[in-house]
């Protein structure tokens, strides 16, 4: 009898495959990144020339710019709306909307991306033509609050549900109004929550094309449009830089998301 | 003098969509003095928690007035009033230490950094928690967060002093210790208390006065003795310790007394309290206030159907001849003495005035 499935025989070589198919990509993507030689597949020696040449041409520093502007203000305004979402959701007395709310806040995370994007798309021509509603890259800002709101709903909700309501009794109690009783008792232990939410936020805004490409026009480009733009010239050793950034700076905070989530943090 | 706390015909309605309103209080007054350990005791859903609640301001009455030293409060935010409550399970902040727990309320009430210092101490040093200030609540014991629990409570000097069920999440010994040191820390501190349990031994063992709750209702008022040896009615009767409920009809009525039949040969004698003879009444009758005797002409006679040792008593199940049943409770404190089995034939003595004739 084999009782655990890690006791079939040729598992390892299924999940070293599994890996090597993942990851084996990125991996030479970083490595040529590195690659002195302008030919993708002829190793030249290791140089930061393409990284150099990435930041002095100019266009991908806008967009790495416009990308970074983009994912703090969506990500910032998201969070807000989330944590005044989960109280109104979690804490108040339960209320005939709060099952459809809750559902309709989530909705985005099912309905597939290119629906949305068309959708999004479909709001900001019509808003232009009725009343010439048109902010740049503002509407890339909106259109980012919108769908990063969920992402951050959902860790922050779980935390306040998990959180024990007589706290913020207590607080009441020891003369704290509703504000102070929220800045220094429900917050603080809502930080977890918070910062993943807001984590996750970033990562999504930051990778985020589909929606964007669709809104982008001149002078909103951001990183994953740039990045697209240059591959219809062929893969350059630059578009290997840029990618690389954007992997590392999605690692990095997605291991910031892992860490504060873990169970028993505190 | 005012009374610390006044409740005048408060009522509170529960209100959830597809239910019926439930009547959580229903006309509830009262008068609490100060200085006084006073309980609030029912079983769970009396409405004891609510009017807590309403004393604290989690929850608004639908009518009637909640006094604090005179002065209506029933509306004011809990944050406007001078009350503190002890959580039943804490409610400490966890993402503070244990002084700045202690410390939250004299900051919300911007006190001078110096006096909240002196406060905290205090506080910390009234509950013997002086070497913890540094601590969180996570690397406490149950018994030692209760006492931060307390600790935060009194620093701010509330005037009165409300605990929900404090005791009730820590093991036996550890709560048979604390209610010593609860009515300790109320002596000490001179602050009213208003104490919530379900718990009648609690009551019994702390209180100097105690109101026992049902349905809504405040069912009596009184000194823990009173409450035990004079329960006003069946509830009270039944919900404080043990207690045998025998129906009878009023034989004869003298000054101050009447005697009741409870079984054809068995007549108690009670205080009167307005029955007239041929009345139909209820007695309560505590099971300690029965001896068990040899069955000599003269006694209630009947035959032990069962026989409970407990160490430092014995219960015993009579069975009357003419068919009602008693429980007795007699006391192993006395050597030599006489013990009954199960089948015996035995006399019953009532002790003279234990008898509560019952209203309702």
């Amino acid at each position: 009898m084999r009782s655990h499935v890690g006791q079939y025989p040729g598992l390892r070589i299924w999940a070293a495959l599994f890996f090597v198919f993942l990851y084996a990509p990125m991996v030479v993507l970083i490595s040529y990144s590195f690659n002195t030689n302008k030919l993708a597949m002829i190793w030249g020696g290791f140089s930061v020339r393409w990284y150099e040449k990435l930041f002095t041409t100019g266009g991908i520093a806008d967009a790495a710019f416009n990308s970074l502007v983009v994912a703090v203000i969506a990500t910032t305004v998201a969070v807000v709306i989330a944590i005044a979402a989960a109280l109104v959701l979690v804490r108040q007395r339960p209320f005939g909307g709060a099952g459809i709310s809750t559902a309709l806040i989530s909705m985005p995370l099912i309905v597939p991306e290119i629906v949305t994007a068309v959708a999004t798309l479909m709001f900001f021509v019509i808003a232009k033509a009725a009343i010439g509603f048109d902010f740049g890259i503002g509407n890339i800002v909106l259109a980012h609050i919108v769908f990063c709101i969920p992402f951050a709903f959902m860790p922050i909700r779980a935390r306040l549900s998990d959180m024990d309501g007589t706290m913020e009794q207590a607080a009441r109690d020891l003369y704290a109004t509703p504000w102070q009783a929220f800045r220094y008792v429900t917050l603080p232990i809502l930080m977890p929550g918070v910062i993943a939410g807001a984590m996750l936020s970033f990562v999504i805004s930051l990778d985020d094309f589909i929606i964007t490409q669709m809104i982008s026009g001149p002078g909103t480009t951001t990183l994953p449009v740039y990045i697209y733009s240059m591959i219809r010239n062929g893969i350059t050793p630059e578009v290997n830089a840029a990618s690389t950034i954007l992997i590392a700076a999605s690692t990095v905070l997605v291991t910031i998301y892992w860490y504060v989530s873990r169970p028993n943090a505190k | 003098m005012k009374p610390a706390v006044e409740a005048k015909s408060v009522s509170k309605i529960y209100e959830t969509a597809g239910h019926a309103p439930v009547k959580a209080l229903d006309n509830v007054s009262l008068a609490i003095a100060e200085n006084e350990f006073f309980t609030l005791l029912g079983p769970s859903g009396c409405g004891k928690t609510t009017l807590l609640r309403l004393i604290a301001g989690f929850e608004f009455p639908n009518g009637g007035h909640i006094l604090l030293q005179g002065q209506d409060i029933a509306h004011l935010p809990p944050d406007k009033r001078p009350v503190n409550t002890v959580f039943q399970h804490y409610a400490l902040f966890p993402h503070m230490t244990v002084a700045q727990n202690v410390a939250f309320g004299l900051r919300m009430l911007k006190r001078p950094q110096a006096e909240i210092g002196d406060s905290v101490r205090q506080a910390l040093a009234l509950v013997k928690m002086e070497a913890y200030g540094a601590r969180r609540p996570s690397q406490l014991s149950g018994g030692q967060q209760q006492r931060v629990a307390f600790a935060r409570a009194i620093a701010p000097h509330p005037k009165v002093l409300l605990l929900d069920e404090p005791l009730s999440a820590l093991d036996l010994k550890l709560r048979q210790a604390m209610r010593l040191e609860l009515k300790r820390l109320q002596r000490e501190t001179g602050i009213t208390f208003i104490f919530v349990t379900h718990d009648q031994e609690e009551a019994l063992t702390m209180s100097d006065r105690i109101a026992v709750m049902s349905a809504g209702h405040v069912q009596q008022v009184g000194e823990p003795l009173a409450i035990y040896e004079s329960p006003v009615n069946r509830f009270v009767a039944d919900f404080i310790g043990d207690s045998n409920f025998l129906d009878g009809a009023v034989v004869k009525t003298a000054k101050g007394g009447a005697l009741i039949k409870v079984a054809p040969n068995f007549l108690i004698e009670t205080s009167a309290a307005g029955a007239a003879k041929g009345d139909k009444v209820s007695l309560a009758l505590r099971p300690e206030k029965i001896t068990l005797a040899q069955p000599v002409k003269g006694l209630p006679r009947g035959v032990v159907r069962e026989a409970v040792y407990i160490g430092n008593s014995t219960t015993y199940m009579v069975e009357i001849d003419g068919g009602i049943g008693v429980t007795v409770r007699e006391s192993n404190s006395l050597s030599g003495q006489s013990h009954f089995a199960v089948g015996d034939r035995v006399g019953v003595v009532v002790e003279a005035g234990a008898a509560r004739l019952l209203a309702g």
